[in-house]
């Protein structure tokens, strides 16, 4: 590994790329999985059917083409280029937005109908109920769900090289493989090594949400959570 | 043991020709009752004979298929706009309900609030009181119930029978005219039955809070009715004063299920 400092730095001028994304991508996808989850259970049938479509559509087409779609098909039709960074960020969140709405909607529906009527016989509004009682139950059931999603989105920026972005994939790729092509496996094992502890950072963030929340509620993370969670390694 | 007799008075409470189905399913056929203001009533009979309904209906979780139900005079399922009978809106139905509080039999606290949470929750939510004013509130219902101390406790933390006098108070911050409750002891380990319902009939000799309780403890009923309904296949079958219906029913459904009950 005499080229190990080469192949860091390189790849440590990715890593900013990598982590906006990844951060942004993640604020997109909470907005968007909140919306369009709560959007799949209302109660307007319009409201249902283009929440509907957004996921359905989304979550059924390639990450990739949607991705040239945004950056190459679009500028066709409405005249300008989307700056490249933020069409991943666009992509990476309407993509896992899509499954995060999923994941909204199955655990605000796993909130015992008790809890629902305790409030109705309080006199509360729908909002008041959705807000104060069920979503805060209900977030706890998120969580792990959510962690899996995260990792997911952090991978999928490795998909942003597609258009031009210098992220770490990038940098391995098109930078370091072309002029070390004969260490190429251990340059490969060093992007490895950089997804696995981002992955492991995310995993250590949402343990901790995870701890806090299930604490709010006066219960112990469940064991669905123990179980879901992939950071073997941190307990 | 305070008379029935309150003749003359508007009924707080008035069933007339109600049905509910569901499905093909009949739970309750040509219902028609009427609860006076302070009275209170136990509602008896074997499981699936629609007594729970009756509650559930009253609280607006369900919705009936035929006849009307009022609360204080106001109707439940329609309201008045423009002169014309309407079907009511989210916001008639609220302000009905504001008037009813019930008791579940699971408690149904919030399990993301502690138990101080629970009881302002509502009052300063729905009713607008302060902050003070609500915590002042929550600390005398508190007390009354026998839990002062555990008002900064979660809900996980208390037993069963704690967790019922919580949710009993929480449905009291309200200041309803008409408390339902809902086989409130039935989930209870039987050595904290007796706590809760001397708790209830406190309640019940202290305010002028109009009861309707399902219930299957028949000491119960008995001492703290002013009258009792038997119920079968979703119809009133007896209704009459404790001392007569648990002393000499009339009807024989009545005696074979008062024998079976209180032989168990």
């Amino acid at each position: 590994m005499d080229n190990l400092g080469t192949f860091l730095s390189v790849l440590s001028q990715g890593l900013p790329f990598t982590i906006i994304a990844t951060v942004a991508g993640i604020l997109l996808t909470i907005v968007l999985s909140f919306v369009a989850g709560l959007a799949l259970m209302s109660s307007s049938k319009t409201v249902r059917v283009i929440s509907r479509i957004y996921v359905e559509g989304l979550r059924g087409t390639s990450e990739v083409v949607q991705l040239f779609w945004i950056f190459f098909a679009l500028p066709v039709l409405v005249g300008f280029q989307i700056v490249p960074i933020w069409a991943g960020i666009l992509v990476l969140g309407l993509n896992h937005g899509a499954y995060g709405a999923e994941i909204v909607r199955g655990a605000v529906q796993s909130v015992p109908r008790a809890q629902v009527e305790g409030a109705i016989a309080l006199s509360m509004t729908p909002a008041q109920r959705m807000r104060r009682v069920i979503l805060p139950q209900a977030v706890v059931e998120m969580l792990p769900s959510f962690n899996n999603l995260f990792i997911q989105l952090l991978k999928s920026t490795a998909l942003l090289s597609f258009v031009s972005i210098n992220e770490i994939t990038r940098q391995a790729q098109q930078v370091l493989v072309p002029r070390f092509n004969p260490q190429a496996f251990q340059i490969f094992l060093l992007l490895l090594v950089m997804y696995l502890i981002m992955s492991l950072v995310i995993t250590a963030i949402m343990r901790t949400l995870e701890r806090v929340a299930a604490a709010r509620v006066g219960r112990k993370p469940s064991a669905r959570s123990r179980s879901q969670a992939t950071g073997a390694g941190i307990a | 043991m305070p008379s029935v007799e309150k003749s003359g008075a508007d009924p707080m409470i008035a069933f007339d020709g109600v049905e509910k189905r569901f499905g093909d399913n009949v739970v309750l056929s040509e219902l028609s009752f009427t609860v006076a203001p302070g009275e209170h009533v136990c509602l008896i009979g074997p499981s699936g004979s629609g007594k729970t309904t009756i509650l559930r209906l009253l609280m607006t979780l369900e919705k009936c298929d035929a006849g009307t139900i009022t609360v204080g005079g106001t109707s439940l399922s329609h309201m008045e706009k423009n002169g014309k009978l309407v079907p009511a809106d989210e916001k008639h139905v609220r302000d009905v309900r504001k008037r009813i509080g019930m008791v579940f039999q699971q408690f149904n606290l919030f399990p993301n609030m502690t138990v101080r949470g629970n009881l302002v929750e509502a009052p300063t939510r729905v009713l607008g009181l302060s902050k003070d004013e609500a915590d002042a509130r929550a600390k005398e219902l508190l007390d009354l119930v026998g839990l002062g101390d555990r008002i900064d406790s979660h809900p996980t933390q208390l037993s069963g029978g704690q967790q019922q006098r919580v949710a009993i108070a929480r449905a009291l911050a309200m200041r309803p005219d008409v408390l339902l409750l809902d086989e409130v002891t039935s989930a209870l380990d039987p050595e904290l039955v007796a706590g809760v319902l001397k708790l209830l009939s406190d309640i019940g000799s202290s305010t002028d809070i109009t009861f309707l309780c399902v219930t299957h403890e028949m000491g119960f009923a008995r001492d703290f009715s002013d009258r009792v309904m038997m119920f079968d296949g979703g119809r009133v079958i007896e209704d009459a004063a404790p001392e007569k219906l648990f002393t000499a029913p009339e009807h024989e459904r009545t005696q074979a299920f008062l024998h079976a009950v209180v032989d168990r």
